[in-house]
């Protein structure tokens, strides 16, 4: 098998494996230091119950979080050697300042708050927690800034005949209108990911008829309110995000929504099969002007189509296929898409659930609250193959191509990436098997399950 | 002195930290099986590293990141040609990672001791690796005129790398051995005690054996210079003086000593590899030195910046957390699981 095909496999599994677990951890830690919060505040017992019943599930999947990034750290210069040293002297700044500033503040506050619970006072141990959360968030703006480097370069010279571009301007490389708009995209995503677990779990604990329902009930009303508000801001942000992609990758928003030819003014399609071949519908259903209108919040306005955009490429950057995998962007933005308008309407049962005080489900209701924590992961993981696999054939975008990136197959082997690639799947299901099954165990023991674990 | 050398010195002291710090926690890991005798034994002994393990690893994965951030040639040359073994590597920290948090999540006899042995294998692994790593380093191993390395898995495998790895798990372990005999009490501590004085010969001879061998395999004294002056001489001495230490029962210090022993250690080699970062043995001028491989200036003083105000900031509230947890564990504490 040749290796372009093997590091990228295993680039888009160990990543997106990662990203199964940051989400949820980035939005349950803020979670977890909210309830502390109110714990240290009214000095109310359900509420430090709740804080650690919360941070042992958030304990497990940190910990999982941790170690798939370890991967993550190496990879490049393991597989990605020629992309190492292409982009080094810009990727690697954000790297290594979210390790400075992100990963320490994490690794050591997190210490201290799992173990502190007898030695410190009680606002300091919850400062610890609030200061974990905010190591995360830090962790995923500085990423971010990195991988925005790759979707829309700035901040950089390339000299005529140079090996490399080179940071010029660190602000432009900060303000980045990527990072501002993934940022906040991503942050929003984690509130939802953990609001959803929140919202499943509990609402799953009250009508299996726990003991502890008042807790309980708490814990579903904070969920309802943090998944509502994420959604929102998820939702806002992705919009946006759609906006300012039509500058910057027209191709991702044309292959997203599958728009053969330029339009004006653009249908949104609903449901398209494509034929990717002949750069053609088979068959579509599409809402008239309705693209339009996402783009420029107007009626009216042209969105460049993958056949004139192809034209425009070639004429740029000389001859080549510069069509990522229409189906692949098309049905992950359908698939993230879809979740989101999903998840609204979930988030607002919850919410009038919550407001009502009603808390016994219909088993309709109750599946349905219960089933909904996919949503966000399906949401997650498609948004990332939708920025990533959109962006293609570049790994950085107009400057160098993916396949130019990955380590010479004279350093690392087929073999090799067979052997790793391997460990790495069987390694990674085993992990997600115990995971699950903590997770399982974890959050149906109850509270009590949480104080005896944790003290 | 240029920021290529200023960053040569910030990435040798992020290896010292993760030498010094993980270090004891790899020390730690390896001797948990035979130094916790029953389930409330072996917790004791986790929990001694239990609030720190986490933030030590990341001195690990700042100096990696800084690699890719101020020399990205290297890093590449580097882990592409390291392929199996920094996947050997990774695998035993995904396994000792977890194993912190997995252990105490069931009860089962089998599950406890599966995850104790992960957190020893994950430990004595990476500990060894590091060792051989170190020293192809300044062996020198093929890199073309390209920067890519030519060569396979059994070039790195050769006697002088074997007996660094060696070295380096030996001093690892004896490190961890002080550092239990330094957090416990009673029978855990007595034992600690006499794992420390039984592991301090062989790793003694051993860092002497390397520093010989080193002479003669490697230009790595020739660069200190014909003497091979004071930080080699001072961390083998560091490491004589403590089994004096341990027989006064001054662990404290002995502690110290091998934190020495291993930060100058350390600075041999990279004194020794400087300005060069990894040593190509196919032709001298192929090897990647801290100018060929370097990012811009402007690069690396920004990155300069950040980590002259950081590297300050992290000592302190790491310092505070050894601080907090400073008393020993003993078996009448309140364990957190
Ligand atoms: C719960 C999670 C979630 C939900 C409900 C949504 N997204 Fe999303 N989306 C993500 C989670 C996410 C993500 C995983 O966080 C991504 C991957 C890259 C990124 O910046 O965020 C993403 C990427 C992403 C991108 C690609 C960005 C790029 O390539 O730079 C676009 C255009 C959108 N999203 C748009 C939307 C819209 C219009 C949504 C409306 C419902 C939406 N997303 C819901
Ligand atoms: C934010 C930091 C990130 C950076 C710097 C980054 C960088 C990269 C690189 C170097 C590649 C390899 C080139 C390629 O195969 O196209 C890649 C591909 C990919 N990444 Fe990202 N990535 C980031 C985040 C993520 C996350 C969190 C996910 C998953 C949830 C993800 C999903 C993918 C996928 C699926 C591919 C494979 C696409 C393909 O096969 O072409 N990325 N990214
Ligand atoms: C948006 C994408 C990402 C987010 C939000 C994110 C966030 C996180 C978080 C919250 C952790 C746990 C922190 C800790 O260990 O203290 C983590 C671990 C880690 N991540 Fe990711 N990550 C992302 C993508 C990546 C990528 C692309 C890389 C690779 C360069 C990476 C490298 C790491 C490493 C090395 C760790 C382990 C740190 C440790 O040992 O403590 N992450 N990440």
């Amino acid at each position: 098998m040749d290796t372009l095909f093997l590091a990228r496999s295993q680039f888009a599994f160990t990543s997106i494996f990662h990203f199964f677990f940051i989400p949820l951890t980035l939005g349950l830690s803020i979670f977890t230091a909210i309830l502390e919060t109110a714990y240290v505040r009214t000095g109310k017992k359900k509420y430090r119950q709740l804080t650690k019943f919360w941070g042992t599930l958030f304990l497990i999947n940190f910990a999982v979080g941790v170690v798939t990034g370890i991967v993550m750290e190496f990879q490049f210069g393991m597989n990605w050697s020629n992309y190492a040293r292409f982009v080094g002297d810009i990727f690697g700044v954000p790297l290594a300042v979210e390790t400075l500033l992100a990963f320490f503040v994490e690794s050591t506050f997190l210490g201290l708050w799992v173990f502190g619970w007898d030695r410190l006072p009680k606002p300091l141990h919850a400062a610890c927690i609030w200061i974990v959360a905010f190591g995360s968030t830090m962790s995923a703006f500085w990423i971010l800034v990195a991988n925005s480097f790759m979707q829309s370069p700035t901040g950089y010279t390339m000299a005529t005949g140079a090996t490399r571009p080179e940071l010029v301007d660190i602000m432009a490389l900060l303000f980045n209108h990527n990072v501002w708009q993934q940022f906040p995209h991503v942050l929003a995503g984690g509130i939802v990911t953990a609001g959803f677990l929140v919202i499943a779990i509990s609402s799953w604990q009250l009508s299996k008829g726990t003991t502890e329902r008042n807790a309980f009930e708490s814990s579903l009303k904070f969920g309802a309110i943090f998944a509502f508000i994420g959604t929102i801001l998820v939702i806002l942000a992705g919009h946006s995000q759609m906006q300012n992609l039509l500058k910057t990758q027209p191709m991702k928003v044309a292959a997203a929504e599958a728009l053969w030819e330029s339009e004006n003014p653009a249908s949104f399609s609903l449901f398209t099969i494509g034929d990717e071949e002949g750069l053609k519908d088979v068959f579509s259903i599409r809402v008239p002007k309705l693209l339009s209108f996402l783009a420029y919040n107007s009626f009216e306005g042209e969105v460049r189509g993958i056949k004139n955009l192809q034209k425009e490429y070639e004429l740029q950057y000389g001859p080549g296929n510069y069509m990522p995998s229409i189906v692949t962007a098309y049905w992950s933005f359908r698939f993230m898409a879809g979740s989101g308008a999903l998840m609204l309407f979930i988030a607002l049962l919850a919410l009038y659930k919550v407001i009502k005080e009603s808390y016994t489900f219909s088993p309709l209701v109750g599946a349905l609250l219960f089933w909904s924590m996919l949503l966000p992961w399906i949401a997650n993981s498609s948004g990332w193959i939708l920025a990533e696999m959109g962006r293609q054939p570049w790994i950085v975008f107009g400057l160098l191509k993916t396949e130019e990136g990955i380590s010479p197959a004279t350093v690392v082997s087929s073999t090799e990436l067979m052997i790793s690639l391997a460990l790495f799947v069987t390694l990674y299901a085993a992990l997600a098997v115990t995971d699950l099954l903590l997770m399982k165990k974890y959050a149906s023991a109850g509270i009590e399950s949480g104080e005896h674990t944790l003290n | 002195m240029d920021v290529q050398t200023l960053w040569f010195i910030l990435i040798a002291f992020l290896f010292i930290g993760f030498f010094v710090l993980e270090g004891f926690d790899f020390g730690v890991g390896i001797l948990l099986p035979f130094m916790g005798r029953d389930d409330r034994e072996r917790r004791i002994v986790i929990n001694t590293i239990g609030p720190f393990w986490d933030g030590n690893e990341v001195w690990l994965i700042t100096a990696v990141s800084g690699m890719f951030a101020a020399f990205p040639d290297w890093y590449a040359t580097l882990f592409s040609a390291l392929y199996l073994p920094v996947v050997i590597m990774i695998v035993a920290l995904i396994f000792r990672g977890v194993a912190f948090e997995f252990r105490s999540k069931r009860d089962h006899p089998a599950w406890r001791s599966f995850w104790d042995w992960s957190i020893f294998w994950g430990s004595i692994i990476p500990a060894l690796l590091w060792g051989i790593a170190l020293a192809n380093f300044i062996r020198g191993v093929p890199v073309d005129s390209t920067m890519n390395y030519t060569g396979g898995l059994l070039n790195l495998v050769n006697p002088y790398a074997l007996l660094c790895g060696i070295t380096s798990l030996f001093i690892f372990t004896l490190h961890g051995a002080i550092f239990l005999a330094l957090k416990t009490t009673a029978a855990l501590q007595q034992r600690a005690m006499s794992f420390a004085k039984k592991l301090w010969a062989p790793a003694t001879l051993l860092c002497i054996l390397f520093m010989i061998f080193s002479s003669a395999e490697t230009d790595l004294f020739g660069h200190l210079g014909i003497n091979p002056g004071t930080i080699p001489v001072f961390s083998v001495l560091a490491l004589i003086s403590v089994i004096f230490l341990l027989q006064k029962n001054a662990s404290g210090w002995a502690f110290f000593m091998t934190s020495i022993a291993i930060a100058f250690s350390t600075i041999t080699i990279f004194m020794g590899l400087y300005p060069r970062l990894l040593v190509s043995s196919l032709n001298p001028a192929w090897s990647l030195t801290i100018y060929n491989s370097s990012a811009s200036d402007y690069s690396l003083g920004l990155v300069s910046t950040v980590a002259l105000i950081f590297i300050p900031v992290i000592l302190i509230y790491q310092g505070w957390s050894y601080w907090v947890f400073r008393q020993r564990v003993t078996v009448d504490s309140k364990l957190e699981y």
